[in-house]
């Protein structure tokens, strides 16, 4: 059952629950964090409108510095901005930043140590039409690979806002993970966010769980649903959220996987590197169990829409729930 | 082989072009996404290359000689699918899948999925390098062919278009032709309002390029341009085509925001009438 602690959506399996997309709210935390923090400012490559810059643009035109179609500069410009002092937004699509400029961002960014917030958009292959050079699917590899940053992937719009607001605060080279698609609101303004910390959505506080199903992103609303599901069939999940990549809430996820003895993850991107990859990393290393990774297993994307595609690569709320069986069989 | 173009050759253009249109803004719709002005804004630049300049052949796309046509800004793609499919590379009705689930078609150019196509592309910036790659190639192997790039005007922005202008320029790759659609028109707004472009032939210039400024919906300067590269031996050659975003429909022409919108059915029915009654309105700033 839904936790009650972290005051998620109550309407949550409704049909009309509320649907935004992750970047509506980069749009809203950059604003806040522009409000509360001056040296916030948001750089552009010619994307305003689809990564939401324009609202900055528009509430703090002189904090708003256009690059043109740039990537590369747009990645070293912030390095240079942030060693005089400003907590520079850099947003392009995630295929470009950091697809594009990412040894710029390795070396002036990570290496560096400068406060520079990477925000890649329309990650994953639920861009849809515009096909596998759109759908960024190894972003989370090439930034959880790095060095000094952190990385978290918000799972709805109402915590992309609270991750780029936490963001602009952290002193830290950060990557920030956002989607095109509209996706449901599954927190609320009362759901606790911290970097750093895993929280579980969804669990039975009266059963031993049969499996734990962690996730990032948007795709863990097919978690929950799948979790719903198979209670009715009497196996019991656990659901967390592990939003922040890196550093990982290695602490809760050991736990969670020695009361389960069984994990699933679950991520738009590339099983190759990503955070299934990493979860299987630390558990080798804490308490080995069987891993079942709900991912694209080595694909490109390509065309067709969001909902066919994620059929398509196994990522929605029926291949979650052939993970979870898969994985209870194999304890 | 191409050679200039007779005043009859030009009048069967102009009609492929106007078929060419419709059949984009017929994928368009039938997509419901996707980009607008860009193609229509190049549609007689790819009518030009495809049925008079080109040396291919659509039957056997692979063939070795064949020149090589590289797009850049793979967003304007459907301009070459639409002119692929009437050049008879595909049959037009597959045009319709675009974008589509399992498509050949896919939103952005992907070599592997479609014969015909020389590259991957979408990402702006990395096609001139490419072609660059390709004419050097050919060079060491003392083969004829040409190798064409397509690239936008904001792209002209990416740092590895300069690279690659400097390469080729160092490299007097003669049998490199550049082709710029300068619409003016980025994402954001105009490029000189954007990041100013401007003196874009100065820069090429200073890079080692041969250039020439041509009219891009006048296929007669299009046709003459790719012909005197070929006497340029020395240095890669540059077209600048003046074009008009959204070219043939009135209502959308200069206006970006129609960079990446499709039009709805209702609209189209509309732009396809206008672009059935472009009679001979192939010159730079004549809006029919
Ligand atoms: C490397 C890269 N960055 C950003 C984009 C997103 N994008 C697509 S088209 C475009 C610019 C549009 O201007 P132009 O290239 O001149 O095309 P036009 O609208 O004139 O067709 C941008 C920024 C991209 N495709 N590739
Ligand atoms: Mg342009």
């Amino acid at each position: 059952m839904l936790n009650k602690d972290t005051h998620l959506n109550p309407h949550i399996f409704s049909d009309d629950i509320e649907r935004a997309p992750t970047r509506d709210g980069f749009g809203r935390g950059a604003v806040e964090a522009g409000k509360e923090n001056e040296n916030v400012v948001v750089v552009c490559a010619d994307l305003a409108d689809s990564t939401r810059a324009q609202w900055f643009k528009d509430e703090f035109p002189k904090r708003y510095i256009e690059i043109g179609v740039a990537e590369q500069n747009l990645a070293t410009v912030a390095s240079g901005l942030s060693a005089v002092g400003k907590i520079p937004f850099i947003t392009s699509y995630a295929a470009f930043n950091p697809g594009r400029n990412y040894e710029q961002i390795r070396t002036t960014i990570a290496l560096n140590n400068r406060p520079v917030k990477v925000c890649g958009m329309h990650a994953g292959v639920s861009v849809g039409p515009d096909g596998a050079t759109h759908q960024m699917l190894e972003d989370i590899g090439l930034m959880r690979m790095l060095p000094h940053m952190v990385v978290v992937v918000p799972a709805d719009a109402e915590e992309a806002r609270k991750a780029t607001f936490e963001a602009s605060k952290n002193d830290r080279p950060t990557y920030l993970r956002f989607g095109r698609e509209k996706t449901p609101t599954m927190t609320t303004a009362e759901t606790p966010f911290e970097i750093g910390k895993a929280y579980y959505m969804w669990s039975d506080p009266n059963k031993t769980p049969d499996a734990t199903i962690i996730g990032i992103g948007s795709l863990l609303y097919g978690a929950l649903e799948a979790a719903h599901t198979l209670s009715k069939e009497g196996i019991a999940v656990d659901v967390i959220n592990s939003h922040t990549v890196k550093p990982l809430d290695v602490e809760t996820i050991v736990e969670a996987g020695k009361r389960s003895g069984a994990i699933v993850t679950v991520e738009e991107h590339q099983a190759h590197g990503g955070f299934g990859s990493l979860v299987a990393e630390t558990m080798a290393t804490h308490h080995p169990l069987p891993i079942e990774m709900v991912a694209v297993q080595d694909k490109f994307g390509q065309s067709g829409s969001p909902e066919e595609l994620l059929k398509h690569y196994q990522l929605d709320k029926d291949a979650i729930v052939s993970a979870v069986r898969k994985v209870v069989k194999r304890k | 082989m191409a050679t200039y173009l007779s005043e009859e050759k030009i009048k069967t253009l102009e009609k492929k072009a106007r078929d060419i249109r419709e059949t984009i803004i017929r994928m368009l719709v039938s997509a419901g996404s996707g980009h607008t002005a860009g193609p229509l804004g190049m549609t007689d630049v790819f009518t030009t290359l495809y049925f008079h300049t080109l040396n291919h052949n659509p039957e056997n796309p692979d063939w070795k000689d064949r020149d090589r046509l590289v797009l850049s800004n793979g967003h304007i793609v459907p301009v070459q699918y639409a002119t692929m499919a009437h050049a008879g590379y595909f049959p037009i009705e597959e045009c319709l899948t675009l974008r589509k689930f399992s498509s050949r078609l896919q939103g952005h150019p992907e070599r592997e999925k479609l014969p015909g196509l020389e590259t991957t592309s979408g990402p702006l910036g990395s096609g001139l390098s490419q072609a660059s790659g390709m004419a050097y190639g050919a060079k060491m192997d003392g083969k004829k062919f040409r190798v064409y790039c397509l690239m936008s005007d904001a792209e002209q922005q990416a740092g590895n278009i300069w690279e690659a202008a400097m390469f080729a320029g160092a490299n007097k790759l003669g049998n490199l032709i550049g082709i710029i659609d300068r619409n003016n028109i980025q994402i954001n707004g105009m490029t000189e309002d954007i990041m100013p472009l401007e003196p874009l032939r100065k820069k090429y210039e200073a890079f080692g390029w041969h250039i020439i400024d041509v009219d891009g919906h006048n296929m007669e300067e299009i046709a003459d341009a790719c012909e005197k590269a070929r006497a340029i031996y020395e240095k890669p050659t540059l077209i600048i085509a003046h074009t008009i975003p959204g070219k043939g429909i009135p209502e959308i022409e200069f206006d970006f925001t129609w960079h990446g919108k499709p039009p709805n059915s209702k609209e189209a029915e509309a732009f396809i009438k206008d672009i059935r009654s472009m009679r001979g309105a192939v010159s730079c700033g004549d809006t029919d």
